[in-house]
């Protein structure tokens, strides 16, 4: 835990990940920012679901609709903090000359993404039965 | 010819440029998510909540267009820029996590 407070402090100090080891090559700098924004726009995907399922899915019930919209947009929150969370995670790697850092994360939200996914479909079948 | 001064120190990989179109996708993905929450707030008539939060959010869409304009900027003023600092990715974080929240709030 206090290595994750490390590097929340290191979010808003980029001094701090410049003191550490030799600076890489500015080509896996570019590389390591450009995943970052890959991630960042799975959260902004998200998020526009949860916008999506609230507009889009007007019949559902009030329950469902606003459990479904806010684990989407939890999702996208939770996709973005840990996007710069890896960021910064594999920048001081790189510095270091250590292993890129391995991550649970994109199974986890794979998981989560396909449990919503067929959340959707029983409710949508559901709710035209209805 | 400036681009053939510009070719010894150019990267053939193209990353800065890759870089740049990437930094361009996720303005557009934040576009479309604005646009959503703008539709979802103004949803069945303007109010004052409402337009409150539309104007919130096209607020935080002009501050992600001005944080992805600076960092093109930059991209593009040298063959070999600079990495991006952790304070630049936590504010377009943190604008991320404002539209969500703004989502939450809508939701209510």
């Amino acid at each position: 835990m206090s290595e994750f407070v490390r590097n929340v402090r290191l979010w808003f100090a980029p001094q701090e990940v410049r003191q550490e080891g030799g600076t890489p090559d500015d080509r896996f700098s570019l590389a390591n920012e450009r995943t970052f924004l890959a991630w960042l726009r799975t959260a902004l995907a998200l998020i526009g679901g949860g916008f999506a399922v609230d507009q889009f899915l007007p019949d559902l019930r009030w329950g469902w609709r606003v459990g479904l919209a806010l684990a989407l947009l939890a999702a996208g929150v939770l996709c973005s903090l840990r996007a710069v969370n890896h960021w910064v995670r594999c920048e001081r790697a790189m510095r270091r000359g250590e292993d890129l850092p391995v991550s649970r994360f994109p199974a986890v939200l794979s998981l989560v993404v396909a449990v919503v996914a067929v959340a959707m479909v029983v409710v949508v079948l559901v709710g035209w039965e209805g | 010819m400036s681009a053939s001064a510009a070719e010894p120190v150019r990267d053939p990989g193209l990353q800065p440029e890759r870089t740049r179109l990437a930094w361009r996708r996720t303005t557009l993905a934040g576009t479309v998510a604005a646009v959503l929450a703008m539709k979802t707030a103004l949803h069945g008539g303007v109010s004052v909540a409402g337009g409150l939060v539309s104007a919130l959010c096209c607020g935080l869409w002009l501050g992600f267009l001005a944080l992805a304009h600076r960092r093109i900027r930059d991209l593009a003023s040298s063959p070999r820029p600079t990495a991006l600092t952790p304070r630049h990715a936590t504010a377009t974080v943190l604008i991320t996590v404002a539209l969500a929240a703004c989502g939450a709030a809508l939701l209510f």
